[in-house]
């Protein structure tokens, strides 16, 4: 299951180690809960645990990518590992979503 | 070699993990690289995700995902009997979806078109959606690396 904990004004979200359409809808309430009701500016996806991806996690991606976006606030992805890449890579994705981690 | 196996279980979301483990534990026979198994994986869960949120929108139903192996190649059916579609040419288009609420990114078929060589997609409303997947598994009885 996914964690999640704030680190100043940014969310971190520790995603499962299969990111499918089984758990982007849970992943996806819960960051909107918690974005709108919490001062944050930024929602750093952790990729560390994660070895599978398919277009539900692209999805769910975009989507955060919208919300934060209409919060004035941005979304980053990290710790991705060469098949999540490739994935992200085909979707065109980056060229809206920061793929890097920055420390806060 | 040849080897046909058949799966068939209900379309609830935890299945979508269990699809792709089976597949990809069947396609072991032919060898492939870490990366045919990978393309496999999510050519299968694009698959039967579509059939459990696209082909039954309402209620538990039966999901089949049929494997055929022969000599180097993966041949996939995924099989509905759901409320199929009147325009597959306009849901395989790139970034298509018919449940914007729900967030799906209308990625689908360009993931299984990407990373299958052969895509094929047979469905009439109302009497459910087949979606056929040929894959040449190109490293086969070549060892692995690692």
């Amino acid at each position: 299951m996914e964690r999640m904990e704030v680190r100043g004004s940014r969310l971190v979200v520790s995603l499962p180690s299969e990111l499918d359409h089984h758990y982007t809808e849970e992943i996806r309430t819960e960051v909107d809960r918690r974005v709108s009701s919490q001062p944050i500016d930024e929602v750093e996806f952790d990729f560390t645990r994660t070895v599978f991806m398919d277009s539900a996690g692209i999805g769910m991606l975009i989507g955060r990518y919208k919300v934060m976006k209409a919060l004035n606030g941005r979304i980053l992805l990290s710790h991705m590992n060469g098949q999540i890449r490739r994935i992200l890579s085909l979707s065109g994705i980056q060229r809206y979503i920061q793929l890097e981690e920055e420390a806060v | 070699m040849k080897n046909e196996m058949t799966l068939a279980f209900d379309s609830i979301s935890e299945n979508e993990g269990f699809a792709r483990v089976a597949v990809a534990a069947f396609v072991t026979q032919l060898n492939p690289t870490l990366e045919e198994v990978a393309d496999i994986r999510t050519a299968v869960s694009e698959a039967v995700t579509n059939a459990i949120i696209h082909g039954y929108p309402d209620g538990v139903h039966t999901v089949v995902v049929r494997a055929l192996l022969n000599d180097e190649t993966v041949e996939l059916w995924v099989t509905d009997e759901g409320v199929g579609m009147e325009d597959v040419k306009q849901a395989m288009e790139p970034l298509y979806t018919s449940r914007p609420e729900l967030e799906r990114s209308g990625m689908g078929f360009m993931f299984m078109e990407a990373f299958m060589d052969q895509v094929e997609v047979r469905s009439s409303p109302g009497a459910g959606t087949t979606v056929y997947m040929k894959k040449q598994i190109r490293q086969s009885h070549v060892q692995q690396e690692g």
